[in-house]
C-alpha cells in the first residue's frame, strides 16, 4: 500500500476497489478506484477522500508519507459518497483547518453529513490558494459535471488538473498511469464512463472544454477521481471528450432488442442482414445478455439505434422498458431511429418505442414494423428492407447529404 | 404565469416563488428575469430553459 508520486511532493493516496461489479446499476466488470491526492508544502492538502470502507487504505497510504494530523486543508471536489463516504472519519482524525469546496459543495456536504460547524471554506471561481513557496492551487467550478457541487482543482507549479469525476473510468489496476495500461481497455472504460455518467451533460462538457482552452492552462497531467492518471497523453482523453460532447457518429448501427419466442429476434436478424447488404457495421444486442450500461457504451457513438420488442400485456417487455428509461435519462442525441416487434393481438410496443425515440429527438425514418405472431418469408423481407433504409440513411449522413 | 424547466438539471423556475437568493423577487415573470440570471442549481443560462 505504497503511495505513488505524481511529481515532487504530490502523491496518489487513494484506494483500489477490485470487488465492485455494480455501481448503482452501471456494471463495473473491471472494478474501480477512488483516487485521493496529497500535496505537501507549508500547508499540507488532501484532495478528496474515498468510499466508506476504504478509509484505512487512504490513511495507511497517507501515514507512509506524513502524520495525517499534519493535513491542514481538505478539498472536496465532489460530494458523492464514493469520494466522501469516509469524510466524517477523515475529518475527525485530521481535524483540518479548512474544508474547501464549491458553494453547492457546502450545501451538499451539509445535506449529506449534517455537520454545519465543519470549517468550510467556499472557493470563488478562479480563486488562488497558496499552500507555501512551491505549490498554488486554483479552482474551476464545474457544476453538473456531474453534480451541482462538482469542481476541478489545478496545481499551478506542477501543471496538474485534479478533475474529479471528469476524464476518469472505472478500472481497478495495479498501475496508476495511462502509459502503463492496455490502451484499448483504458479507452473502452473511459468511453463507457462518459456514456453512462456524462452523456446528458454534453452541452456543459462542450462549454467547459472551450473555457479551459481559453484559459490556456498548461496541462502536464490530468488526475481524475476514478481510474488512471493521464501523464503521458492527457490530450487523448480531452480529444475524446471533444468528440463525444458534440455527438459525433461512428456511422455504425445497433439493433437492440428483447424477444419472447424468437419472433422479434428473427426480425432483428433480418434487419441486420439489410444493414450488412449496405456495408454497415452493426451489433445485435439482445438485452437478455447485454447489460444496459454496456449497451449505452455502444449507443454513445452509434449513428443508428433500431429498437425491437414484442408486446406484452399491452406494453413493453420489462427489460426494454427499463432500458428506455435509462437511455432517455442519458439523452443521447443525433441518432437515426427505427422500431420493430412481433405481437399477438394488440401490438403497442412499436408505438411506445417510437414515442420514446421521438422524445429523444432521434430522426425516425420508418413508421415501424410489426408482425403478428411469427414472421414468414415476405415479412422478413420487409425487415431486410428496413435494414436497407437505415443503412442508406447512414451512408447519406456520412456523405454529408443529410445530417443524422 | 408560466413555469420554465432547466434542460440541464431539471430545476423548475416558478414565477410565484422567483429566486430571491439570487435577486429575483417572487412574482417575477420569466420574461422579466434578467438575461444574466443563471440556474441556481447548475449555472445554465436562460437559453437552457424550456417552457412547461
Amino acid at each position: 500500500m505504497r503511495p505513488v508520486e505524481l511529481s515532487k511532493n504530490v502523491y496518489w493516496v487513494g484506494a483500489v476497489d477490485w470487488l465492485t461489479r455494480d455501481f448503482h446499476g452501471y456494471s463495473t466488470e473491471r472494478g474501480t478506484t477512488y483516487n485521493a491526492y496529497l500535496i505537501i508544502d507549508e500547508k499540507v492538502t488532501l484532495i478528496d477522500t474515498v468510499k466508506s470502507g476504504y478509509c484505512h487504505e487512504l490513511m495507511h497510504r497517507i501515514r507512509n508519507i506524513i502524520d495525517p494530523k499534519k493535513i491542514d486543508y481538505l478539498i472536496v471536489n465532489h460530494v458523492e459518497m464514493d469520494h466522501s463516504g469516509s469524510l466524517p472519519q477523515v475529518v475527525q482524525e485530521i481535524q483540518p483547518e479548512k474544508i474547501i469546496c464549491s458553494k453547492m459543495g457546502q450545501k451538499a456536504l451539509t445535506q449529506h453529513f449534517h455537520q454545519p460547524d465543519w470549517p468550510y471554506h467556499v472557493v470563488t471561481p478562479g480563486e488562488e490558494l497558496r499552500l507555501g513557496p512551491n505549490k498554488t492551487l486554483s479552482f474551476v467550478e464545474t457544476r453538473m459535471l456531474h453534480w451541482p457541487d462538482s469542481m476541478f482543482s489545478y496545481l499551478k507549479e506542477d501543471q496538474i488538473l485534479f478533475s474529479s469525476d471528469a476524464f476518469g473510468e472505472h478500472l481497478a489496476s495495479s498501475e496508476r498511469f495511462d502509459d502503463e495500461v492496455n490502451q484499448d481497455v483504458l479507452m473502452h472504460e473511459a468511453t463507457k464512463y462518459y456514456a453512462n455518467i456524462l452523456t446528458l451533460y454534453s452541452p456543459i462538457v462542450k462549454k467547459l472544454i472551450a473555457q479551459v482552452e481559453a484559459m490556456h492552462l498548461p496541462l502536464k497531467m490530468i488526475a481524475p477521481d476514478h481510474g488512471i492518471i493521464w501523464r503521458k497523453n492527457p490530450k487523448k482523453i480531452i480529444d475524446a471528450y471533444s468528440r463525444w460532447c458534440v455527438n459525433e457518429s461512428n456511422g455504425k448501427a445497433l439493433v437492440i432488442y428483447d424477444s419472447m419466442w424468437h419472433s422479434t429476434e428473427m426480425m432483428a436478424k433480418s434487419i441486420a442482414g439489410g444493414l450488412q447488404d449496405k456495408g454497415i457495421s452493426y451489433k445485435l444486442l439482445n438485452l437478455q445478455v447485454n447489460h444496459h450500461s454496456e449497451v449505452m457504451c455502444d449507443v454513445l457513438e452509434a449513428g443508428a439505434v433500431i429498437l425491437g420488442c414484442p408486446t406484452l400485456n399491452n406494453g413493453l417487455l420489462p427489460r426494454m422498458a427499463g432500458f428506455l428509461m435509462y437511455m432517455r435519462g442519458l439523452r443521447p442525441t443525433n441518432k437515426i431511429g427505427a422500431a420493430f416487434g412481433s405481437y399477438g393481438w394488440s401490438g403497442e410496443a412499436v408505438k411506445l418505442m417510437n414515442t420514446a425515440m421521438s422524445e429523444m429527438n432521434f430522426r425516425l425514418i420508418h413508421p415501424g414494423l410489426r408482425v403478428q405472431y411469427v414472421p414468414e418469408h415476405g415479412q422478413l423481407q420487409e425487415c431486410v428492407e428496413l435494414g436497407h433504409i437505415v443503412g442508406q440513411a447512414l451512408l447519406d449522413a456520412k456523405a454529408g447529404n443529410k445530417a443524422v | 404565469m408560466k413555469k420554465h424547466r432547466c434542460q440541464i438539471c431539471g430545476y423548475d423556475y416558478d414565477p410565484e416563488v422567483g429566486d430571491p437568493d439570487n435577486g429575483v423577487a417572487p412574482g417575477t415573470a420569466w420574461e422579466d428575469v434578467p438575461d444574466d440570471w443563471a440556474c441556481p442549481i447548475c449555472g445554465a443560462g436562460k437559453d437552457a430553459f424550456d417552457e412547461l
